[in-house]
This record gives structure tokens, C-alpha cells and sequence, in this order.
């Protein structure tokens, strides 16, 4: 249990998928115009990491992995090279489901989050997540506490971001800097002070 | 023909840069700038993967129902990447260590994508290649310039050979840590952005809000 209250903390804080691994930042700079559009997307993701990397690890587990497929009489078959493609087919099938279920159950949250869902399956963040998964081997424990809490993270630190360009749009800037510019330094300032996690430790 | 297909070769590198203008594939991009060679293995694949994708995707273009468009444009790109991710296994064992996840994530880079999407939906195979190297090398061309100044200012060297000598072997240069550390990244593209509009005005963003010029008395 503390294994995994660890490894929440150094999902959300220390390895921040945004400020460290700069992952998802396509749609970090462009949606974090207005707080409550970020916090859209923010749950959002945070939903779809949190169904996709458990899949994923399963995906992996049973079928994919070395000896995997024993249960079906193919013991020596290695197909991890499929990896890449299973991942982004797993996550594009999830988000769709997750928008008809939405659609269908759930039609307040599905308005609120629909614009952001087709957004979703081609944000880093999600295959990034999936990817880290396979590449530290975890169990399947440890994925859905690393889906959720890498997801928390990314929302905490788009919706940080936004609330600091909320105010930013006020401030005079040099005309080069205008936008884009100042929104990267924004940015690194950001990742600077996540850096300050990285001696926490539970 | 000739002299258009030279400019969609140019014109993605300052004019119409994937990353300082349309913000695309900054996602995996930063993090491998830190060594110089790792962002220029990342910058071939990328080149390489878009200029493909773009093309076959462009040949079957009319074949594709609308409705399904993105998963096939997916499943060409995923297919790509794995062979990339293969290759580099095979013959760049240690390069392809260090990228580690971010090989794999060329399949979600926009700049692949949104080529596809923008420029292979609508044109030929040819036209399509040729946008996919424009934009590919004008992606790879921010990588190295991050590259170069990580690489130079925070370890003394480029390509692993010191040019400039450390302190700690003995040499005169204290390398500043801070530039292989995450954060820098997003610096040295943000003054980038700056200097690429000081260069080309036309790229300046209008703002928002305009200050209120106070008349002096």
C-alpha cells in the first residue's frame, strides 16, 4: 500500500507528465486559454488514463508479453512488437465507447466533456502513459494507481497553467513574445517549481 | 511545378514552422534535445515517419470512408513508428535506450497527424511526400537548434565531442546544469518563438487586451 501511495505522489508531483516528460503539450498550450475549459479537459484525461492503462497492462499480460499466449497453445510466441500499435487501437476504441456511454447515460457529462473526448486519443499524455507502464513493467496494482494519479497530474497542471494565462493575457509583453512565446517560459517556470518535489519522498 | 514543390520543401522551416507557429509536436519533441544525437535520430525518424504516412495515406485517400478516416490514418502511422522503433533496436541499441518511450509516441506527434489530416487528404502522393520532408525537417530543424544550445552550454559538447573544456576534466568552462534539466527546454523555445517573430513580424500574435497608451503631459 505505501508502494503505491508512493507512487501516486511521484506520478502527480515529481515525474508530472506535462512539466517533465512534456507530454500532451500540443493540447496544454492550445486549451489552456480559460480555467473551466481546462478543467474539462483535465478530468477528462484524468477518466480516459485511468480506463487506459489498466487495459493496456492487461492487453499486454495476456496477449502480448513473451509466453503470454500459452493459455492458447502458443507458448513460445513473443509479440510485443505489436505493442504500438494494440496501445493506440486499445486507446481509440476506448474513447469511443467512452463517448457513446457518455452520450447515452450520462448526457450532462457528456456535454460537458464531449469536445475534448476526440482530442484525447491523440494526446501524448494518454499513449505516453501507457507506454511508461510497459517500460517500468508495472503490475497491475501499480497501473491503475499510476493511471489515475498521472491523469490527476496532468489536470492539476493544465488547470495551474490556466489560471496563470487568465491573468497573463492583463500584462504588457514585447510583441515577439506575444502568445505563444510567453506561454513556453510560463511553462518552464512551471516545470522549475515541480522540480522542487523531487526530493519528496513517502 | 518544380519551383512550388521547392517552396512547400522551405516554406515549413521559418515561414510556416510546425512548432514556433502552428504548435504541433512539441509533445515528445523537447525531451530528447538534451544530447544533440538523440535529437537528431529523433528528427530523421520523425521526418521519415511523416514523409510516409503523408504518402500512403495520400495514395488510398479515396478509399477511405470519412468516418473511420482517423483510425486508418492511425493504423498507417502506428505501423510506421513500429518499423522505425524495430530498426533502431536492431542497429542503435543505445540511442534507442535513451529515447525509450518517446519512439513510440511519434504515433500521437501532431505534426504527423495534422499533415495527414491538412495536407494528404487532399493531394497527390508526391505533393504529399514532399509537405511530409518540409515539415519533418523544419520540425527537425527547432529540434537541433534546442539541441545545440543544451547540448553546448550544459555538457561542453556537441555530438559527444567536448568543444568546450569542463571544469572537471580540467578545462576552464562551468557547465550549466540547468540546461539538461527539463525546464530549460521550454525557455529556449520560448526565446526562439521570440526571436523567429522579431525576424518575421508577420507571425506576431494580436493581443487580447491592448495596453492604453498614457499621453506624456
Amino acid at each position: 500500500m505505501e508502494a503505491l501511495l508512493s507512487l501516486a505522489v511521484k506520478a502527480i508531483f515529481v515525474e508530472n507528465l506535462a512539466l517533465s516528460f512534456f507530454l500532451g503539450m500540443c493540447t496544454f498550450i492550445a486549451v489552456s486559454k480559460k480555467i473551466s475549459t481546462a478543467i474539462g479537459l483535465g478530468i477528462s484525461v484524468m477518466v480516459v488514463q485511468s480506463i487506459t492503462v489498466p487495459a493496456n497492462n492487461l492487453i499486454l499480460t495476456y496477449l502480448l508479453a513473451p509466453g503470454a499466449l500459452s493459455w492458447a497453445g502458443f507458448a513460445d510466441v513473443d509479440l510485443t512488437f505489436l505493442g504500438l500499435i494494440s496501445y493506440i487501437g486499445v486507446i481509440a476504441a476506448l474513447v469511443q465507447i467512452l463517448e457513446m456511454v457518455l452520450d447515452k447515460y450520462f448526457p450532462p457529462l457528456y456535454n460537458a466533456l464531449g469536445v475534448f473526448l476526440p482530442l484525447i486519443t491523440v494526446n501524448c499524455a494518454i499513449l505516453g502513459g501507457s507506454l511508461f507502464m510497459v517500460e517500468r513493467s508495472y503490475d497491475f496494482a501499480e497501473s491503475v494507481t499510476y493511471g489515475i494519479s498521472s491523469g490527476f497530474g496532468w489536470a492539476l497542471a493544465i488547470t495551474a497553467m490556466a489560471g496563470v494565462r487568465e491573468k497573463l493575457k492583463y500584462s504588457d509583453i514585447p510583441d515577439g513574445l506575444q502568445g505563444l512565446g510567453i506561454t513556453f517560459i510560463t511553462a518552464g517556470l512551471m516545470a522549475m517549481a515541480f522540480m522542487s518535489f523531487s526530493g519528496v519522498k513517502l | 511545378m518544380a519551383h512550388k514543390r521547392r517552396e512547400m520543401l522551405i516554406d515549413p522551416l521559418v515561414d510556416n514552422n510546425p512548432i514556433t507557429l502552428q504548435v504541433l509536436g512539441i509533445c515528445s519533441a523537447l525531451a530528447v534535445t538534451s544530447s544533440l544525437q538523440v535529437a537528431f535520430v529523433m528528427a530523421i525518424a520523425v521526418t521519415l515517419v511523416t514523409a510516409f504516412s503523408s504518402m500512403f495515406i495520400s495514395m488510398i485517400r479515396s478509399q477511405i470512408p470519412g468516418s473511420i478516416r482517423i483510425i486508418v490514418q492511425m493504423v498507417i502511422i502506428a505501423s510506421l513508428v513500429i518499423l522505425v522503433d524495430q530498426v533502431l533496436k536492431a542497429f542503435a541499441y543505445e540511442i534507442s535506450k535513451t529515447l525509450s518511450v518517446f519512439v513510440g509516441l511519434i504515433i500521437t506527434n501532431c505534426i504527423v497527424m495534422g499533415r495527414a489530416e491538412a495536407f494528404a487528404m487532399k493531394n497527390g502522393p508526391i505533393d504529399s511526400f514532399i509537405d511530409g520532408v518540409g515539415n519533418g525537417l523544419g520540425y527537425g530543424l527547432i529540434l537541433m537548434l534546442v539541441g545545440v544550445i543544451r547540448e553546448l552550454f550544459g555538457s561542453g559538447s556537441l555530438f559527444g565531442v567536448t568543444i568546450l573544456e569542463t571544469v572537471n576534466n580540467g578545462g576552464w568552462y562551468v557547465p550549466n546544469g540547468l540546461l539538461l534539466l527539463p525546464p530549460s527546454a521550454f525557455f529556449i523555445i520560448g526565446l526562439l518563438i521570440w526571436a523567429f517573430r522579431t525576424w518575421k513580424p508577420g507571425q506576431v500574435e494580436e493581443r487580447e487586451y491592448k495596453i492604453q497608451t498614457v499621453e506624456a503631459h
